[in-house]
Order: structure tokens, then sequence, then C-alpha cells
């Protein structure tokens, strides 16, 4: 039995199901109270945008799902308010081990990193995720509108609002939103009514994902650890992934081959034995049993008209080095001021049409990444499998062989270098446009970051603190940590989700600087201005 | 790199995950035998690409060690 009960939130009647004059038109409607879902409705009232959230269950997610929040993930968070309560909550893990067969291929230990705020990742259980941001949602009572065992049935986009039909226990009703958002998860039916191409490679191979509570840790010391096996004696043949969550929950991934049937290898009498196989007679309790195969698929286009897609209804990937939510994360980090700026009437055109950029190309590197992974550890051809025993076999002392090893490659994210709201570098400057903002830590304690964010900002390493309008200046001169990692002399234009989209020597004129943020704000930037 | 000794570090770097990517795709739709042929003229290529035969002995060797 699952050790952790969600909440069931309770139906409330919608005004438009009540007597009286029906609500007037919604700036944005949220379809789907996921991880994604509820992050979105966050970051936009952060963006003082109101917003109507529609979920057709009432508890958050249960079971095995996401665990691995990687550093830009909790950077993320951190800006919407729940990142310490992850910190305090999730796993740290700082030793990985690989195995081959009977012998350890290699092991790291990932030192704590001052530099930064976050770690690396932290292991979380989702549900945790998503009552945290359910508890942030709530400090924003008057903008954001949960609406539990709400459905919505059909939609119809039309050129400048969206009408949704939605199945409550109470009775039907329709509500109209300037933009939806679809955040209604892989099996989206929004994608489907709309019929929109999700194509991609799917894999064949079956894996059981099992959660599992136990007292005493498997690993020597008591810091929790990551081990993952390529074909381990215990489970012949296969790869397994052996890691730790909170409340004393370990994961336990074991790859079962094509052929295993999803059904029989759910039986415990079938699962007990593989976990006393890794775990030995430790006492332990399942808490989840689950069997997956995989798909890593995207949409052709993530903004159809006012319809716009985020998270896995987007893209979806397989779960090796953990990219679905957190790739879905950086859809709202990207899409939450653009959407808000287009609202508030600041934005140009192409803003909309930015997000699709930039997100698609973020969805492409995760599904490129996480089907190698897939590959690596589940090659399709006798030579393939020959391939990969032999790297594994040269990795135990051959540091090329070591980084070819792919057991997942941790989500990192990606530079939005050469895309349109960016402008071009015209000078060597540590962080290019397009990448997002490292942290550092300041002189008074505290972090760079948490100065970042929300809204356009010009950090300034140099003396000189121009004046942009609309652009707040942050002098950071005397902060030593920010100069080494950003370099002297130089003005950075942030923008609202922390990335980097200008870099400028510090004595260059107010007029250029505007002139990337009004390209920075999807209007179009004649050559000159910019030069 | 002459004097018959393999480097130790990595040179592949960035470009890993890409080259094994581009190594298992050109074995995309072949046959174990087309598969070991395939092998067999890319590693006379990558050989002569080294062209010093102190360093293909080394490697012959730490390849022979398994
Ligand atoms: C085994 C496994 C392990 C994973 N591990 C990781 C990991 O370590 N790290 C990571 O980042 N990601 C991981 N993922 C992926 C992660 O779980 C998903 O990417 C994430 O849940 C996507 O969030 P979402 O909000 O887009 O969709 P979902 O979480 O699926 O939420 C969609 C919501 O929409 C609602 N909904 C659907 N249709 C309608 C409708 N018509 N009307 C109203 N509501 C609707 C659903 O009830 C649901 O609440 C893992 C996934 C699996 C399966």
């Amino acid at each position: 039995m699952p050790r952790h009960c969600p909440k069931e939130h309770p139906f409330k009647t919608p005004p438009e199901l009540t007597a009286g004059a029906p609500p007037g038109p919604y700036r944005v409607a949220i379809i789907g109270a996921g991880p994604i879902g509820l992050a979105m409705a966050i970051d936009l009232a952060l963006q003082g945008i109101a917003s109507v959230v529609l979920d057709d269950n009432n508890q958050v997610s249960s079971g095995s799902r996401a665990i691995c929040w990687a550093k830009r993930t909790l950077e993320i968070f951190d800006r919407l308010g729940i990142g310490d309560k992850m910190l305090e909550k999730g796993v740290t893990w700082k030793i990985g081990r690989l195995f081959h067969g009977e012998k350890e291929v290699y092991s790291f230990d990932l030192l704590p990193d001052d530099a930064h705020k976050m770690p690396a990742f932290v292991n979380l259980q989702q549900y945790y995720v998503e009552e945290y941001l359910l508890e942030r949602a709530a400090d924003f009572e008057d903008l954001i509108d949960i609406r539990w065992l709400s459905r919505v049935m059909r939609e119809e986009n039309r050129e400048d609002s969206v009408t949704l039909h939605i199945e409550t226990p109470e009775g039907d009703y329709s509500l109209n939103a300037e933009y939806a958002i679809a955040c209604d998860g892989a099996r989206s039916s929004i994608r489907a009514r709309m019929g929109l191409k999700f194509e991609g490679q799917h894999f064949e191979e079956r894996f059981l994902i099992t959660d599992i509570e136990m007292e005493e840790p498997p690993f020597e010391s008591a810091a929790p650890e990551r081990w993952f096996w390529f074909r381990p004696p215990f489970h012949s043949g296969h790869s397994a992934l052996l890691h730790k969550q909170p409340d004393n929950i370990y994961r336990i991934d074991l790859q079962l081959g094509p052929d295993a049937d999803p059904v029989a290898e759910v039986a415990l009498d079938r699962v007990l034995p593989r976990i006393r196989a890794i775990v030995g007679d430790r006492p332990f309790a399942v808490d989840w049993v689950s069997v997956y195969s995989f798909t890593c698929a995207m949409l052709d286009q993530f903004v159809h008209g006012r319809m716009i897609f985020a998270g896995d209804s987007a893209h979806v990937v397989s779960p090796f080095g953990a990219r679905g939510g957190n790739g879905g994360i950086q859809d709202v980090d990207n899409l939450g001021w653009k959407l808000a700026a287009i609202l508030k009437g600041k934005a140009g055109p192409s803003l909309l049409a930015s997000y699709d950029e930039e997100r698609r190309h973020g969805a492409r590197e995760n599904i490129k990444n996480s089907a190698r992974a897939t590959d690596f550890m589940t090659p399709k051809s006798d030579m393939g499998m020959i391939f990969r025993n032999e790297i594994l076999n040269l990795a135990g002392d051959l540091p090329f062989a070591r980084k070819l090893v792919n057991s997942g490659r941790l989500s990192v994210p990606c530079s939005l270098a050469g895309m349109a709201l960016q402008t071009a570098a015209k000078i060597d400057a540590p962080i290019a446009p397009g990448l997002p903002c490292p942290d550092a830590p300041l002189q008074g304690g505290g972090w760079l970051l948490n100065h970042l964010g929300g809204e356009f900002v010009l950090l300034a390493t140099g003396k000189s603190l121009p004046r942009v309008e609309n652009i707040k200046c942050l002098p950071m001169s005397r902060e030593e940590a920010v100069i080494s990692l950003y370099g002297a002399d130089l003005l950075y234009l942030i923008r609202p989700d922390q990335h980097v989209v200008g870099v400028f020597a510090s004595d260059t004129e107010a007029g250029v600087i505007a002139g990337a943020m009004v390209r920075a704000l999807g209007f179009a930037v004649e050559k000159e201005k910019v030069a | 790199m002459t004097g018959g000794t393999l480097s130790a570090e990595d040179r592949l770097g960035a470009c890993g995950d890409d080259f094994y990517d581009l190594l298992i795709r050109a074995h995309d739709g072949l046959d174990f035998t087309a598969s070991a042929a395939l092998n067999v003229r890319l590693l006379l290529i990558l050989a002569n690409e080294i062209g010093d035969f102190e360093t293909l002995k080394a490697a012959v060797q730490r390849a022979s060690e398994g």
C-alpha cells in the first residue's frame, strides 16, 4: 500500500453553475493540475495574471513518477517559491556507482558546489512537488482558481479566444479565455481532438518500476548513493537502477526485456524475489509497482492559435536522464513571462512564436539525449550489444570509454543562442546570450539568482550603470564571485526567465540596450539599432 | 602521437555521445556479418588516420587484453 495518501480536494461549484451573471471572460485557462499546469498558474500569478486551472481528477499524482529534479529546475522552482522546501525534503545524493556484471566499473563523488544555491539535483517524489505547488498556489487566492473534478471535453479555438466545454459532477458548463494552455499530460486529449501529429520513437523494452520502503540503507554508509548495473548477476542480461527518495523510500528500476508480460510482472510473487536479490534480507515493504514502456515524441508546433501546449502534452521522453518533468518546468519558465507580457500589451507579435522556437529546441535536445540513453541500455542488435559491453569493459581504466557509458545524461538547460529574441554579442563574454545565468554567492549572504527573474534586469559588473527605461539595473561591481563568473566591466541584459539575452561592454549607450530589450520582447528591430 | 603510448585522457570530449550515436546508426539495418565488415572497414580507415605503427601496436595490445 502506498505510504503517501494524497488528500482529496473537494469539488466547488463554479460561478458558471450558480445563478446570476456568468463571470466575464478569463485571461488564461490551464488544463491539467499536474506539475506543469500548477507551476504555470504560479508563474502567471507572479506576473499578476489570473488563471483558471481545470483538472479532471481531485488529487495530486499518486505512485511512482518523477523523482529526480535537476539544478535548473530547482532554480526555477526557487523563483516560483518552493525551492527551499524541495531542498529541505529532497534527498541530495552525491555518490554514484556503476557496475557491469560482478564488477564495479567506476564510482563518482559529486562534491557539494558552494558556488550555487541549488545542488546538481535532488530526489523527491512527484506528489510532494505537486503538494508544494498547491500550497504555493494558495498564496494567490485572487489569481489562481483551481477547479477539481472538471474535465475539459471539447475546445473551440477561435481567433481571439478559446472556449472550453467542461464536465463536472454538478453539470456541464463552458468558459471563455483569451489563451488556453494544454498541460493535460502525455495522453493529452486536446492534442488528439485537435488532430495534431505526435510522432517519435517507441521503445519495445519494458521496465519494472518499484518503490520500496526500507529502514536499513542498502549502501555501506548512511550517505545516499545511486547504483546502476549493466547486466547485474542478480538480474540476468538486463540493467538495474537503485536510488533513494525521502521517507526511506527506494526506487528500483529493472529492465525486463521486450517480451515481459506487464500484467504478470506486477504480481507480488514475481516482484518480491527480484527485490530481495538486490536488497538481501533487509526488511522492506513494497510501496508501488508498475511496468512501463517508453516513447520519445513531440509536437511539430507548441503554439496553435490561442491554444498553447506545455509539458508532457507537447513532448514525452523516456525517463533516462530525468528530462520529462524537468523539461516541462522549463516550458513554464519560458512561457510565463511571455504570455504575461502579451496579455499586458507589452510584447510584440513574435514573442509567442519564440516560445515555440526555443522550447521545441529544448524538447528536441531532451528527446535526443533520452533516446540515446535508452539505446545504450537496450541495444537493438547483437553488434550494438557488443559495442555497449566492450565500452563497459574498457571503462574501468580508460577515461574516454567511461565518458561513453550512458545510464542517462542528466537534464541540463539548452542554449537559446542564435534564436530570435537574443542579440548576438559583439564582445567576448564568459556567458553568451542564450545561456541561463549561473548562480553565485553574494557578499552580504544570499544568492545572485534570487535577485534575477520575473522582470528584465541589467546586471552591471562594471562601475557604469546606464539608465534604460523599464529595466532595473543591478550593480555587481563589488561582488567578487559574480565578477569571476561573469567577467568585469560588462552589462548583461537578463530575461525574466534568468537567461542572458544580450551582453555589452560597460560603456555601451543606453539606446543600444533599449534596442536589445525591444527585440527581447518580440518586436522586429532594425539592424542599425542593435549594431 | 608517437612512441607507442595510448593517450590516457578522453580525447572525444564533448562529442563522445555524438560519435557513439553515429557509430550505432551506421549499423542500423545491417545483419551481423555486414556489421562486422563495416567495423573492419572503419578500423582500417582509422588505422591509416593514426598512421603510426607503434601506436597501433599499443592499441592492438590494449584491445587484446579485453
Ligand atoms: C516512471 C516515471 C519516472 C519519471 N521520472 C522522472 C524524473 O525523475 N524526473 C522528471 O523530471 N520527470 C520524470 N518523469 C516524467 C514526469 O512524471 C512527467 O514529465 C510529468 O508528470 C509531466 O507533467 P504534466 O503536468 O505535463 O503532466 P501530468 O503530470 O500527466 O498532468 C496532467 C494533468 O492533466 C489532467 N488532465 C488530463 N486530461 C484532462 C482533461 N481533459 N481535463 C482536465 N484535466 C485533465 C490529469 O488528471 C493530470 O492531473 C517520469 C515519468 C514516469 C512515468
